[in-house]
């Protein structure tokens, strides 16, 4: 009887706490499409922020994204490839394979600390190329990682019967291996890019923010969220609903980048 | 491959994108006039073309930024001492007047009905008067039903030229409390915001809370302000024409590089908490520091008005042409 | 011969996230010098941040956030553990696949969702509702140890979920067969099996969850007080670094360095034993 009562209870509970967690979604997601939706106008969209628009903190934010992903995803796909193609087993790539992943989990705001004293102190001035590099830190460990996994789940017959017909190992990684994997990893540099897209901390004191549209990376660079940030506290009515609106669209465009991404391992897989 | 389009779309796109505007003025600093500064570069970009992008962030900050030379100018609110800034290499002139009040959160206590008396905000403000119902502050009110609530203050977590001021004030009326752009609170439960915007926001989202912010972030968010009693014994309600009485008494020296305090001054109908806000310029910068002050000039000439509607005081053409001549003299016009 | 090209720029590559670890570790190391001489081990345990005269010298310790970062952090697990295992329980053995498919993505898209949104959603419509049911400034160390408890849940949830999917089928269903409830295969079949990966995903939530700024910034609030209350305002280190590193000049930019150093080195040794320990050498 006490068994089959507590089976039941932490039944309920298990199914009360996803309950809680969809709660939560629905709940954000409320009151974000909400206020976003009611404050977005045609405007929005083509002006830049000295004019109440977003235009350039958009442009600026993927910029700054689009750079960091063009230094991460070589970087950190080269890094997965020499983990899994020819480190394999040895002593030296576990140690590096543990720490890409403790690296992926550092804090971001230490990361923008870090670049702030690399790029932006020495240089005197806030910079979006700073911003971009921020990015990039965050990016490279999850890249690596994800090549790494992917690349794990080609089978190694693949490897061997390129080795049957006589090519060689790096032409079969890069027209093989790679082929084989680029689904899981194509997934992976997308949700890896949405993760960053969003990031706030790492931005703070590398490109700081530009309220004019500008593609001078040696300049303070125009960023969306933190623009967000500062806008969110803003006295002016216009000035949080202008917030709330680029929350909507950049959590749109994080969330639909997610769906898409999944969508590809779906299908392709 | 999908990845290898992500990359040379990339790729493209910031080689395509042309590098343009790198000759915009970069300004940091001073949250307290961020209102009137985002108005001013906003008229002056539709007006002349021309780019000013300041950050509202804190006076601490502007000091630090334009001391380090990470901008073109910095904004305070907490005026430079001649020696400090010949040590820094710096020039400094005003830009408008404004006013700190005192604005609350407080269930059916309207705009302008709650009176604070200097004993009272120096109770409130050091922890002696915990809840809204204290003594020193019902004396004044005895119209209003003041909750027997726990008073969240609200203050700066940044250093703050606004908190400079109004430090300035507290000494007047208690001169144990330290003028400091951040000094220690004593307050029993206190809450702090990043520059004037964070401090609203608090009071606006805190039951029972009140705090000190510029007037203009008041009027935007039609949060109540406190009457507040003057240094010759009168409440007086913050209003455009209370700040003008109270500027009335401030005197500029250029010679000081207009180094001036003008909090608590003189008169009857004068609102207590004024303060000017300043721009520091780097000495050696002649060739951008001519185009801040070509910023400057315009919104002097041009734009007194969007100081007004936002509540600020716009110096007087006395004042403006003292500047000019201090311009002039540093060749930086 | 572009074989070894190849080979050598992976392996450049790969040598590269060792380099910029060890490289974040000694630029926080070498800027944080002047603090470290000055104030030693006791900056752990000062609760004074009083810049001195013109922002030169002044006395700092970082006791208040890192007691703040400590707290609301605990708060956060206390919370979020519970929930998490509910979900992560939800999905791998109560749903049907038809249910566990929609609500596994929603939980997915959740831990998608920029920190500083929970913020900004965290402030204007959380706290107000935190001031009204428990008292207090609806800013403070509860409702950041809340909002970052929302935040982590979905990222727990989902490794923990993996983790129990990798109890093999055979193992449940012969419990099954002996008569046992659902709740007997959870706790006797699936917990001991997926405990390493489950500890380790609790603990891989701390570790962001030390770390995590925006979603605590709005509502920490942010000031220099130990908190006597769990509603007080505290701050976290990396609330202070947000509000306060841009202005900080001479020795508070080099305190600043330290705490930094400090939540790097404390969520390193976090991160290390969540992999290191319970998810083990996991031969990929």
């Amino acid at each position: 009887m006490n068994r089959l009562l507590l089976n039941k209870v932490i039944l309920v509970l298990s199914t009360l706490s996803a309950l809680i967690g969809i709660g939560f979604l629905f709940w954000i997601l409320a009151t974000l499409s909400y206020k976003g939706v009611t404050s977005i106008h045609w405007s929005t969209f083509t002006k830049d922020l000295v004019e109440g628009g977003i235009r350039n903190l958009l442009v600026g934010q993927f910029t700054m994204a689009l750079i960091a992903t063009v230094i991460a995803v070589p970087l950190g796909m080269m890094a997965g490839i020499y983990l899994r193609e020819y480190g394999h087993g040895s002593k030296l790539a576990s140690i590096i394979r543990n720490l890409s992943d403790v690296m992926m989990s550092a804090p971001s705001i230490v990361i923008g600390v870090f670049v702030f004293a690399l790029l932006v102190d020495p240089v005197g001035t806030y910079n979006g190329w700073a911003g971009a590099v921020a990015l990039a830190i965050m990016m490279i460990p999850i890249i690596i990682s994800t090549t790494d996994n992917m690349l794990a789940l080609v089978p190694q017959e693949l490897r061997e019967a390129g080795i049957a017909l006589g090519g060689s190992k790096h032409k079969i990684i890069l027209q093989v291996v790679i082929k084989a994997a680029k689904v899981g990893i194509t997934t992976g540099i997308l949700l890896s890019f949405a993760r960053i897209i969003g990031e706030t901390a790492p931005l703070l004191f590398t490109s700081a923010n530009n309220q004019f549209f500008t593609m001078d990376l040696s300049g303070q660079f125009p960023s969306l969220t933190v623009s967000i940030y500062n806008l969110a506290t803003y006295p002016d009515e216009a000035s949080r609903n202008l917030a709330w609106a680029a929350s909507f669209i950049l959590t749109m465009i994080v969330l639909l980048i997610n769906l898409f991404g999944r969508f590809v391992i779906r299908n392709k897989k | 491959m999908t990845f290898k389009k992500i990359v040379t779309a990339a790729v493209a796109a910031s080689l395509a994108l042309p590098a343009v505007n790198a000759d915009e003025l970069k300004g940091r600093g001073a949250s307290f006039p961020g209102p009137v500064y985002k108005a001013w570069t906003s008229d002056y970009f539709k007006a002349t073309g021309k780019k000013v992008n300041y950050t509202p962030t804190g006076s601490g900050d502007g000091i630090k930024s334009i001391t380090k030379r990470m901008v073109d100018f910095g904004g305070s609110d907490k005026p430079l001492k001649p020696g400090k800034l010949d040590k820094k290499k710096l020039y400094q002139f005003p830009t408008v007047v404004g006013s700190i009040v005192l604005a609350y959160n407080i269930d059916g206590v309207k705009d302008g009905e709650l009176k604070l008396s200097r004993a009272a905000i120096d109770a409130i403000f050091t922890g002696k008067a915990k809840f809204w119902d204290d003594a020193v502050i019902a004396k004044d009110n005895a119209g209003l039903k003041l909750p027997h609530e726990p008073i969240t203050v609200c203050v700066r977590a940044d250093k703050s030229g606004t908190t400079f001021n109004f430090t300035y004030f507290l000494n007047k009326i208690d001169p144990t409390f330290k003028v400091s752009k951040k000094p220690t609170w004593t307050a029993a439960k206190v809450v702090a915001g990043k520059s004037n915007s964070g401090v609203t926001a608090n009071i606006k989202q805190i039951k029972n809370a009140i705090g000190y912010i510029e007037y203009s972030y008041k009027l935007k968010t039609g949060l109540p302000a406190a009457q507040v009693e003057n240094k010759e014994g009168h409440f007086i309600t913050p209003t455009v024409k209370s700040f003008q009485d109270a500027a009335k008494y401030a005197t500029w020296t250029p010679e000081k590089h207009f180094y001036a305090v003008i909090g608590d001054p003189d008169g009857a109908t004068s609102y207590p908490i004024v303060a000017a806000t300043f721009i520091l310029l780097p000495r050696e910068k002649t060739e951008t520091n001519k185009e801040v002050t070509a910023f400057f000039d315009w919104a002097y000439k041009n734009d007194d008005k969007a100081a007004a509607d936002l509540g600020y005081v716009p110096l007087p053409e006395s004042t403006k042409e003292q500047i000019r001549k201090y311009w002039e003299a540093h060749k930086i016009k | 011969m572009g074989g070894k090209l190849f080979r050598n720029f992976s392996f450049l590559s790969a040598t590269l996230s060792f380099f910029i670890l060890v490289g974040i570790f000694a630029v926080l190391f070498t800027y944080a010098q002047d603090a470290m001489h000055t104030f030693g081990l006791d900056f752990l345990f000062n609760e004074q941040w009083e810049p001195g005269e013109d922002d030169e010298g002044g006395i700092f310790g970082g006791y208040i956030p890192i007691v703040g970062t400590l707290l609301s952090t605990v708060i956060a697990m206390v919370i979020a553990v519970p929930i998490a295992m509910g979900i992560a329980i939800f999905l791998t053995e109560i749903a049907s696949v038809k249910v566990a498919k929609p609500v596994s993505i929603s939980i997915e898209l959740l831990a998608a969702i920029p920190s500083i949104i929970y913020g900004m959603w965290g402030l204007f419509y959380f706290a107000p509702i935190v001031q009204k049911t428990v008292g207090g400034n609806g800013v403070g160390l509860l409702t950041a140890g809340i909002v970052l408890a929302i935040m982590i849940i979905p990222f727990m949830a989902a490794i923990t979920r993996d983790s129990m999917n990798t109890t093999p089928p055979v193992l449940k269903e012969s419990a099954y067969a002996m008569g046992a409830t659902k709740f007997d295969v959870i706790k006797d079949v699936v917990m001991p099996y997926s405990k390493g990966g489950i500890i380790g995903s609790v603990i891989l939530a701390l570790g962001r969850a030390l770390g995590e700024t925006m979603a605590v910034a709005f509502l920490i609030g942010s000031v220099m007080h130990l908190p006597k209350h769990i509603t007080d305002p505290t701050t976290s280190i990396p609330v202070l670094l947000a509000n306060n590193f841009a202005e900080a000049e001479d020795l508070e930019l080099s305190s600043m360095y330290y705490l930094a150093l400090i939540l790097f080195v404390v969520s390193f040794v976090v991160i290390s034993l969540a992999k290191f320990y319970f998810f083990g050498r996991k031969q990929r």
